[in-house]
């Protein structure tokens, strides 16, 4: 999955040993906490303990993918969390209630109505937060911090605070199997996995083979020269927020899914999660640098570690403890990466002339 | 000569030599200041003007040779150490804290302090006040640095040099932004300060001033000093001589072909100044197909900005625009774009590239749809055929294409801006100071392009403040000043002296245009 960067490597293949490595750090860090875990956590290893975490790892992963585009564009996204909980309360509501219209009559949907209606909620809180930053100018910091009040907010109003439970549905209504997304399986795997996958391929596929991926990097890299060469770059933020949105509209849905309950606290401080993922990943806050599988592997690294922590029964203070020293680290290391490969990169041009 | 070197020398550069990574700014130069007298430096852009000065106030150090200060040899390692012996200097571009107030900036690093008790910020007021009283400015010291227009904020500038209280203050371009009255002011606290015995460096672009104010004139170029002389001995004519030289370069120009029609063709561009007045004053030209049209000016005339109103970059400015007798409407900079237009900027690193990608990608960047299929996936290989063509078509040295754009020269990056540009087809190519900041083989093989692309009916309009490069590239010569087209003329009928002429004439009309 690394190797569908759009920023491609440039040392060439006659970079020192020592940035190779330093290069697949996020893989070496994924193998250090699987192998350190198989050998302490007993039970690691068994098929089950592994699908459970890939289905803990997932909903990360959805959010930190989002996440990934919109701070390659120099941005933030911090609603997604709040973006989680009034999804799924959409979601439960629909299921539930359906739209009471007044008079006497309610809309029911079916579950896959229900679904696409989600979905296009947490998209339309993505273009608000894209219209916010690129027509108010609003400071991306700025601006979804305040939709991130406003849509918990409304989570919490939509049901009083209470959780929206049992959403079984009924036959008559054609409301019944929401619970697919969330405990269903295809082939042995989680559906919330598949969809994982494939949100993933595409979001890989248009960070490296699409206008608007390649785009998205310019933009972050330098706005000006984007916006010199042509590129609308308001579409293209209005594209990564909405993104996100729906990153975390998926995640509300499948959250809801798993618990067949909507809870409107759910996602709190996800979000804090995902920037760490795609810092993780090798996204770079100061935009332009990032990729898709590193995000994927940074949210693998972040889930590994706090799931296998808890077999190894540390206590919850230190895991937050270690998983704050590994994103700092983490970063680090980056940054003397970086260094090191602009030493490369001048020796071989010196070397050239 | 004999004479004029017994003026009473407060500084000396003997044999000084600056040397950048492989490009000599400054060869072997000699410099002597004089106590109570103005220095005037004149020469072209990149003639080693600034890099002279910046030695002596300690921004850089010389590679070879020495500086004597009242016969003494002195080492500066920074700007703090030249101060230390007395030397100030106001930039070309200001160094001013926009977030600060006047009296701030004036005394920043060295503020009045009371002990425990912290900054005196009311003596500070009180005697920046006295300083700005002096430049007759109007300017409050409480107020902050980034509510005042430009032209203040250069006497800001001036009036903290002033507070140095030194004995060498260098002044390098302080009247681009000032009006007419401003300068008159500054040039009294000039005269102020030379009674008191401070030696001034006066670099300036605009030949009626230094006749005015100067005392001594030494002119520059290529880093060589080619005159030096009393300003009561001269006139206009032998600046420009020695600033030029004879031996004009050999430049591309030599195949002539024919031109087409009007293809491009701007009208009543007007573009306002955030401090007042106008940066672009109701411009109108045109250009055929297969013309290069030169655009001459010195910095601030107005012609960044017009390029930039062609592009649609400014929202406030007002004209209209045609392409093939078409006009266009739309202001947004990619419908331009797909309309025939292309820009090179002059600020490359801030406008021009993406420094994170790729040559590659930067190369593509503005014409991704041509290698897309369905709308939406882009076709590796005509994308890498595209990319290919490009390094060769411009000859841009590039190993491998995937390599990070800057790891390449400036004059190779410069060539993949305009490799950039080509790809979206344009018909009108805009190239604002295309052959800033390259070494002199890239500048051959960019003016090559220039020639080339003209000849295979590309229209182009390109800014200098190059005297050799506009005349030796342009079919026809247009001269900036002040937002304003001063003349155009063909290049036949075009001199050196008629140019340098127009480039400074809005200088005097400033007051009627603002």
């Amino acid at each position: 999955m690394t190797t569908a960067t759009t920023t491609k490597g440039l040392a060439g293949g006659n970079g020192s040993m020592l940035l190779t490595l330093m290069k697949l750090r996020t893989f070496i860090a994924l193998f250090a906490v699987i192998a350190f875990f198989a050998i302490f956590a007993p039970n690691f290893l068994s098929a089950a303990n592994l699908i459970l975490m890939s289905k803990h790892v997932a909903l990360n992963a959805f959010l930190a993918m989002g996440m990934t585009f919109v701070i390659i564009t120099g941005g933030i996204d911090l609603s997604v969390g709040s973006i989680v909980g009034l999804c799924g309360m959409v979601a439960g509501g629909l299921i539930l209630n359906g739209i009471d219209l007044q008079f006497g009559y309610t809309i029911y949907f079916n579950v896959f109505e229900v679904c696409l209606i989600t979905l296009f909620v947490g998209v339309l809180i993505g273009a608000i937060n894209g219209l916010l930053i690129t027509k108010l100018n609003v400071a991306p910091f700025i601006a979804t911090l305040g939709t991130l009040y406003v849509a918990r907010g409304f989570a919490l109003l939509s049901s009083d605070g209470q959780t929206f439970p049992n959403l079984v549905g009924k036959p008559e209504l054609s409301t019944t199997g929401f619970g697919f997304l969330g405990s269903g399986r295809l082939l042995g795997l989680p559906v919330s996995i598949w969809i994982l996958v494939v949100v993933a391929l595409a979001a890989a596929y248009v960070a490296r083979y699409t206008p608007i991926g390649r785009q998205i990097f310019a933009v972050g890299g330098n706005e000006r020269a984007a916006r010199m060469s042509g590129i609308r770059v308001d579409r293209v933020k209005m594209f990564v927020y909405m993104f996100s949105g729906l990153c975390a509209a998926i995640v509300g849905v499948v959250i809801s899914s798993e618990l067949m309950a909507s809870h409107p606290a759910t996602g709190n401080s996800f979000e804090l999660n995902a920037i760490a993922a795609a810092v993780l990943g090798g996204t770079s806050m100061s935009g332009g640098r990032g990729t898709i599988g590193g995000t994927i592997i940074g949210a693998f690294v972040i889930g590994i570690l706090s799931d296998g922590l808890v077999m190894m029964g540390v206590s919850s203070f230190w895991q937050m403890v270690i998983k704050g020293i590994v994103i700092i680290v983490a970063v680090v290391v980056d940054q003397a990466q970086r260094r090191l490969q602009q030493q490369v990169a001048l020796k071989q041009l010196a070397a050239r002339e | 000569m004999a004479g004029m070197d017994e003026g009473d020398v407060v500084l000396r550069l003997e044999d000084v030599t600056k040397v950048y990574s492989g490009i000599v700014a400054v060869k072997h130069a000699n410099l002597a200041l004089r106590r109570g007298a103005v220095n005037v430096l004149v020469g072209e852009n990149g003639a080693g003007k600034s890099t002279l000065m910046r030695m002596i106030a300690g921004v850089e150090r010389p590679s070879l040779g020495r500086i004597l200060l009242e016969g003494q040899e002195v080492e500066f390692n920074s700007p703090a150490d030249a101060q230390k012996h007395g030397i100030g200097m106001v930039f070309q571009e200001l160094n001013l804290f926009g977030n600060l107030s006047v009296a701030e900036n004036i005394f920043a690093t060295r503020e009045i302090v009371r002990g425990i008790r912290g900054i005196d910020h009311r003596a500070q007021v009180e005697k920046a006040n006295a300083f700005l009283a002096k430049l007759d400015a109007g300017i409050d010291a409480e107020s902050m640095v980034d509510d005042l227009p430009i032209g203040q904020q250069q006497l800001v500038e001036i009036a903290k040099a002033i507070s140095l209280d030194t004995r060498i203050l260098i002044l390098d371009e302080p009247t681009s932004a000032l009006s007419a009255a401003e300068v008159d002011i500054l040039f009294k606290v000039i005269g102020e300060l030379k009674a008191q015995g401070v030696a001034i460096v006066y670099i300036s672009h605009r030949l009626e001033e230094l006749m005015r104010i100067g005392d001594y004139i030494t002119v520059l170029r290529d880093g060589q000093i080619t005159g030096h002389a009393m300003v009561c001995d001269i006139d206009t004519r032998w600046i420009v001589r020695s600033m030029i030289g004879s031996d004009a370069k050999d430049f591309a120009k030599s195949i002539s072909h024919k031109l087409g029609g009007e293809v491009f063709r701007a009208e009543d561009i007007c573009l306002p100044r955030k401090t007042g007045g106008l940066a672009v004053d109701h411009l109108s030209i045109s250009v055929r197909a297969g013309e290069v049209l030169g655009i001459y000016g010195l910095m601030g005339a107005g012609r960044s900005e017009f390029f930039e109103c062609v592009m649609g970059r400014h929202v406030n400015s007002t004209g209209r625009i045609y392409i093939d007798g078409e006009e266009i409407g739309s202001r947004d900079t990619s419908t331009r774009i797909k309309r025939g237009l292309a820009l090179i900027p002059e600020d490359r690193q801030r406008e021009g590239l993406v420094q994170v990608l790729s040559i590659a990608a930067n190369l593509t960047l503005a014409s991704l749809e041509r290698f897309t299929r369905f709308g939406f996936h882009i076709r590796d290989e005509r994308e890498q055929g595209a990319i290919a063509q490009a390094i060769r078509d411009l000859a841009i040295k590039a190993p491998n294409p995937d390599f990070d754009i800057t790891s390449m020269s400036g004059g190779n990056q410069q060539k993949v801006v305009i490799g950039k540009a080509l790809m979206t087809n344009p018909k009108v190519l805009l190239m604002d100071e295309p052959s800033r900041g390259i070494d002199i083989g890239a500048k051959a093989d960019v003016f090559r392009t220039m020639r080339r692309l003209a000849g295979e009916g590309l229209a182009i309009l390109f800014s200098t403040s190059d005297l050799e490069e506009v005349m030796a590239l342009s079919d026809r010569i247009a001269v900036m000043s002040n937002g304003k087209v001063t003349r155009i003329i063909d290049r036949e009928e075009a001199s050196e002296e008629i140019i340098v002429k127009a480039a400074s004439v809005g200088h005097r009309s400033r007051e009627t245009a603002s």
